[in-house]
């Protein structure tokens, strides 16, 4: 069977849209058009029932009360408002007062939906403390635990991570934060929709998630706010109309927030089929590459990771003639190469590995149409293209010389 | 990125990839000239070996290996293919904006180009002390 190219296989950076969710967002462009905050017509009404209902569907698949969601334009915003709004709320002493305003825990390998935000808050008087993951990457509650201070009045700490896609101690930390009356947010980005959630098992206060990673729409997204042990309060960013208890003023963007209904409700009908399949083709796919080729080594942690992704580092060749060999397949490479500056990828360095490691890096994210016809044709793509850049590699021919290329004294420039 | 044509044939079919040896066969090698340059840290190596007639001094094969990106492995691999047939006086005359004008380089690949022209140098200049100590 032949393979439609190019393929896609970078779905934790976004994901097609499902066609059930496009069929059940398609009425709300035309027919049932109303503003959820019109309250005095059906056209008003109808809107609001469908925005209801999808938070319904949102709440159930993170165990949550309808009540708790607050519809978003994603991620990003949902993060910048947990983590500012949140920090400014139980702020222990006010903006402009000289004293500190009290003390935020994350990890250095976080999105910059998080770390710029944080950034912010440094520069208006919170001191922030960024863990550093051990060569696993995984942030445990021991380590939020040695961070703690008096004065932490938030943790934020991802579910799992978009690049190596390993997957934080949660539960664990959420109970701590919970003993400590710290609040707790988690950026649940690349974890909701794919494996179980319960925020009240998993003890978590806040809660971002976004639409386009589990095959709803972009620009859409949600935050979980806790109402109950603790009642969650938070400064709204965005003032106006007083949407959404007045967390996020703006009129409800009603056909994302459907399609996002939908997404959910399918991944939680559909997540522990699609997690198997594509964990033995993930699974299939490294097992492949790392028998087929040496030095190769996969990144994160070997289990406690998301099983629809894998990270792989390539030594003695190059990440842009990689990508370029692999034209025909869609994935991400650990260095992001932006024009002039090659800034090998933060997450990868925050584990320890070397900027040439860094920079020869996949990222590869299976989702729910992925075949495995194409994690076949993959494999044999990055297989041949190692092999033929290794041919051309003179770093590779000195290793199997055993020429240690560390102790050559490379002329800079 | 979009490369150009001419950047993605030599990526595609680069030209007198290889060696005359291992490292240590050729260093002994007096009609042999070897240049490594660039660095792995900064995302490109290029090793470049001419094999000059010692009698007449032109080159007469030329062989590469290069780790970097799709215009590091076209500049190199160009670069064989001009050193060809030239004396070692010609080699010496290639310069690098002569590369980024035949393979369309965009500014931020020009340094690929001045790798290729410093593998050149170093090769050649490798080549000319191994004849000095022979005398
Ligand atoms: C972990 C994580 N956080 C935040 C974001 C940003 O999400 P959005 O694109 O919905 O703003 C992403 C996606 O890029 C992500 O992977």
């Amino acid at each position: 069977m032949s393979v439609k190219l190019p393929m896609y296989l970078d779905h934790a950076a976004t994901t097609p849209c499902d066609p059930r969710v496009v069929e059940a967002m398609l009425p709300y462009f035309t027919e049932t058009f109303g503003n959820p905050g019109s309250r005095n017509h059906c056209f008003g009404w109808a809107a609001e029932e469908a925005v209801d209902q999808a938070r319904r569907q949102v709440a159930s698949l993170i165990g949550a009360d309808r009540k708790e969601v607050i519809f978003t334009s994603g991620s990003t915003e949902s993060n910048n408002l947990a983590i500012k709004g949140g920090a400014r709320m139980y702020e222990l002493a006010p903006a402009g007062s000289g004293k500190p305003r009290g003390h935020i825990i994350t990890g250095n390998i976080e999105h910059k939906a998080v770390l710029d935000p944080c950034k912010r808050l440094e520069k208006e008087g919170f001191e922030v403390t960024y863990l550093e993951p051990g060569p696993d990457g995984i942030f445990t509650a021991e380590m939020v635990k040695g961070a703690m201070r008096d004065d932490t009045i938030l943790v934020t700490i991802m579910w799992a991570n978009n690049e190596i896609g390993t997957i934080n101690e949660i539960p664990e930390i959420g109970k701590l934060c919970h003993e400590r009356k710290v609040l707790f947010h988690t950026d649940a980005t690349q974890w909701v929709g794919k494996m179980p959630t319960n925020v009240i098992e998993d003890n978590v206060d806040l809660l971002s998630l976004s639409g386009h990673k589990i095959y709803g729409p972009k620009g859409v997204g949600a935050l979980y706010v806790r109402r109950r042990k603790p009642r969650v309060r938070l400064i709204a960013l965005q003032e106006g109309g007083g949407q959404e208890r007045g967390f996020r003023s703006g009129t409800l963007n009603v056909t994302g927030i459907v399609g996002l209904g939908k997404a959910c409700e399918l991944c939680a009908q559909e997540m522990d089929a699609d997690r198997e399949r594509l964990g033995k083709l993930r699974d299939k796919l490294e097992n492949a590459i790392t028998s087929r080729l040496d030095t190769v080594q996969v990144n994160g942690h070997p289990e406690r990771r998301l099983a629809h992704m894998t990270n792989i580092s390539f030594g003695f060749v190059e990440g842009e003639s990689l990508m370029m060999a692999c034209k025909d397949i869609a994935m991400s490479s650990g260095s992001a190469c932006t024009s002039a500056s090659l800034e090998p990828s933060y997450v990868l360095k925050g584990l320890g590995i070397g900027d040439d490691l860094a920079h020869s890096s996949l990222r590869l994210s299976l989702g729910r149409w992925t075949t495995e016809e194409e994690i076949d044709f993959a494999i044999e793509t990055i297989v041949g293209a190692v092999e033929k850049l290794r041919m051309l590699s003179p770093l590779y021919d000195m290793h199997k010389e055993g020429i240690d290329i560390t102790k050559i004294e490379w002329a800079a420039h | 990125m979009a490369y150009s044509g001419k950047v993605v044939d030599h990526y595609e079919h680069p030209r007198n990839v290889g060696n005359f040896g291992t490292t240590s066969e050729v260093k002994e090698r007096p009609d042999i000239g070897v240049g490594l340059v660039g660095a792995p840290e900064c995302g490109d190596v290029m090793q470049l070996q001419i094999k000059v007639n010692q009698d007449t001094g032109v080159i007469e094969d030329a062989r590469f290996k290069c780790f970097g990106c799709g215009s590091a492995i076209a500049s190199s691999s160009l670069a064989t293919e001009w050193l060809k047939g030239k004396s070692i006086d010609e080699g010496l005359q290639i310069k690098n904006t002569e590369i980024v004008e035949e393979l369309s380089l965009p500014p931020v690949k020009i340094h690929c180009s001045v790798l290729a022209e410093d593998a050149i140098r170093a090769a050649i200049a490798d080549y000319q002390e191994k004849q000095q100590k022979q005398q």
